[in-house]
């Protein structure tokens, strides 16, 4: 809402400039006030000539308005000597009536004071430029020198005050540069006459490395940023970077990308990291962290997307090298341009030149995963608090793009696993912690996943093997023994596959026992069965002799009563 | 090329020190405008070069509203000023020409 009303006020009321400084004009919502002078102030050597330049050549050839660069210093051939460095060709933008230097020499022993005078000569001088090339930008670098030719400090006052005026009415947009002072801004106290916009740039030195940084002291009738903006002059120019915390806003991706260990992956909930998360992993000295970063830039250059690897620990060979003694060859993804490796020690410049630096790379390569290893290094260029602002500002920034951030973190020995040293980790998605786990006088990996944000993840500890065919996890013994690894996990399983063999054999042997007595048995069934036949065969055989021998007896009887002819019997039973 | 320039140069300082006093003074006058003050000035320092130099002067007023970029190749600054050109070295003088003593430091007709 409140960016809205700056937007709809400035339309109104504020006309900017934009002067072409990359990062400036965001910093102070669309460039410094236009038609109107701003003072740009700091000490020697902190780039206010260059700044100056910049805002000219910026105008001259992005913005198509001339500019006229009135120097009180250097001669038209020393700026132009200056910046050619940067690829700033004035001669070139003079000829085209883009740009107009002119050098104003004041040598105090030259001049004499013989009564009243006004500043007049320079007002047609420059007004004559202004107006030869509709010039719509001045620079006036350093006024302050005609404090050092003119002796008369309360015409020259009256004439200044006249003069910012003059450029106002002019409808010109300036920049007047000044040096810093003992307790002022400026030395002669321009801040007095420039009230609309000022602008310090400050070069200052903390333990041995120097971090340029700029702020906006005031601006008028405009939202800007307050802070102290670090600023780089390099190849290219200069350029500030609004890096903030840029509160929590960004979009997410719910794409799923692999960290290049299909075992991982699996740990990860099946398909690995998530596309635009940020990854932290962290581990004692030699744990694998460089292994698991190079797995996750080869598969992110697989894919066919770019990376950008910040090794503060060794250079792109020794990385190289290293990486392709575990079957990671990073070289091609190298000359393919999709795997930028950028290997600096960290006390080369200052944490927020770092910062500046890597923002820059960031933005000029696109990548599509960014790997730091390690931020660890980082601390030993900066407060734990610096280091944990610095990289929020990085996360938030690599966010906002949707790039996939991972960061390795040297932790302690001594110090306890779940502590990040400057406390980062609740800005990290996922967070894999490796081990070393040593038993039976062997030291071995261990992995597992600490946090992952978003998605079902194990919550197994994992061996971790680093072969010559890449990495490899697998699962760690637990059994009756505790936790094994290494060779102690493998004589157990050896011992467990043995024990189990013996047990196997055992079984058969038990079935196959089973198996004789069996038949024994159905054999003895047989054997009792003919033997049951057999006796009742006997049995049958004397019933029925029996049976014959009755009927014969019955026979021989009643042949005996017919011969007697007898008389009907009489009942036996009768008394 | 560069030799003859050199002896050229070098028979012009001797001729110009031989001269002494009686070097011609070449004055340039840059005022802004016919103002009181251009007009105070251009008045004084011809008074002063009546004076003290005896027609031995060119003196030409130049207005730089007139002729702009005649004020960036003469390095002016403030307005009215004089540049006197010859005898060298070249000096500057700034003002309305009213400090008479000055005029004459910066003339090199009185010691500092």
């Amino acid at each position: 809402m409140l960016k809205e009303n700056n937007i709809k006020t400035s339309d109104i009321c504020l006309l900017k400039c934009q002067t072409g400084i990359r990062g400036l004009d965001e910093i102070t919502d669309g460039g410094i006030p236009g038609g109107r002078p701003t003072l740009v102030c700091g000490s020697a050597g902190c780039g206010k000539t260059l700044f100056a330049m910049e805002f000219l050549v910026h105008g001259a050839i992005e913005f198509d308005e001339p500019g006229v660069f009135m120097s009180f210093e250097e001669s038209s051939e020393e700026l132009a000597q200056n910046v050619a460095s940067l690829g700033f060709d004035l001669k070139e933008l003079e000829s085209t009536h883009k740009l107009l230097l002119d050098h104003v020499s004041i040598e105090r022993g030259e001049i004499e004071e013989t009564g009243e005078y006004d500043l007049e000569g320079l007002f047609i001088r420059l007004n004559h430029s202004i107006d030869s090339i509709g010039a719509k930008r001045v620079v006036l670098d350093t006024i302050e020198s005609l404090f050092g030719g003119l002796a008369n400090e309360g015409i020259l006052r009256a004439e200044l005050r006249r003069l910012f005026r003059w450029l106002k009415e002019k409808g010109v947009t300036a920049i007047i540069t000044g040096e810093k002072g003992e307790g002022t801004l400026t030395r002669h106290g321009l801040e007095e006459y420039v009230s609309d916009c000022v602008i310090l740039l400050d070069n200052r030195v903390e333990g041995q490395i120097s971090t340029r940084r700029l702020r906006i002291i005031k601006y008028r009738g405009s939202a800007h940023g307050t802070n102290e903006y670090p600023f780089l002059i390099d190849e290219n120019g200069i350029s500030v970077l609004p890096i903030t915390s840029l509160g929590l806003q960004h979009k997410v991706s719910s794409e799923r990308i692999s960290s290049g260990i299909p075992r991982l992956d699996t740990m990860l909930g099946g398909k690995g990291y998530y596309r635009g998360s940020s990854i932290l992993i962290s581990g004692t000295a030699g744990t694998g962290k460089t292994s698991i970063a190079a797995n996750f830039a080869n598969s992110a250059c697989e894919r066919g997307e770019r990376c950008l690897y910040f090794a503060f620990e060794e250079s792109t060979s020794q990385l190289t090298r290293n990486m392709g003694s575990i079957g990671v060859d990073l070289e091609p993804w190298i000359r393919q341009k999709l795997l930028n490796i950028y290997a600096v020690r960290p006390t080369l410049y200052g944490l927020e030149m770092h910062l500046v630096k890597m923002y820059k790379l960031i933005r000029e390569f696109k990548p599509n995963v960014v790997i730091i290893d390690p931020i660890t290094n980082l601390i030993a260029v900066g407060s734990d608090n610096e280091v944990k602002s610095m990289l929020s500002r990085l996360i938030d920034f690599l966010k906002a793009d949707q790039i996939t951030a991972l960061f390795t973190n040297l932790s302690h020995a001594r110090s306890k696993f779940e502590h990040t040293e400057f406390g980062i980790s609740s800005l990290m998605d996922t967070w894999l912690l490796l081990r070393d786990i040593e038993i039976g006088g062997e030291r071995n990996r261990g992995l597992y996943i600490l946090k992952s944000r978003g998605m079902a993840h194990s919550n197994q500890i994992r061996e971790f093997l680093l072969t010559d065919n890449g990495i490899n996890l697998v699962d760690v013994y637990l059994g009756p023994a505790g936790l094994l690894t290494g060779t102690a996990r493998i004589a157990q399983e050896a011992h467990d596959k043995a024990a189990q063999t013996l047990h196997k054999q055992e079984i058969e042997q038990k079935k196959h026992e089973l198996h004789r007595k069996l038949a024994v048995i159905e054999a003895q069934i047989a054997a009792l069965n003919s033997e049951f036949e057999e006796s009742q065969e006997e049995v049958n055989k004397l019933i029925r002799q029996e049976e014959s021998l009755e009927r014969a007896l019955a026979e021989e009887r009643a042949k005996m009563t017919h011969l007697r002819k007898a008389d009907d019997p009489i009942p036996d039973e009768k008394p | 090329m560069n030799e003859t320039e050199i002896t050229d140069d070098k028979e012009e300082f001797d001729r110009l020190l031989q001269k002494g006093d009686t070097q011609t003074y070449l004055l340039r006058l840059y005022i802004a405008g016919m103002t009181d003050k251009s007009a105070q000035a251009v008045q004084n320092i011809r008074k002063i070069c009546d004076e003290n130099l005896n027609g031995r002067y060119e003196l030409e007023v130049i207005d730089i509203y007139q002729q702009p970029e005649l004020a960036h190749d003469a390095q002016i600054i403030a307005a009215p000023m004089l540049v006197k050109k010859l005898p060298l070295p070249l000096r500057r003088l700034i003002g309305d020409m009213t400090d008479k003593e000055r005029i004459l430091v910066g003339l090199d007709l009185r010691p500092k």
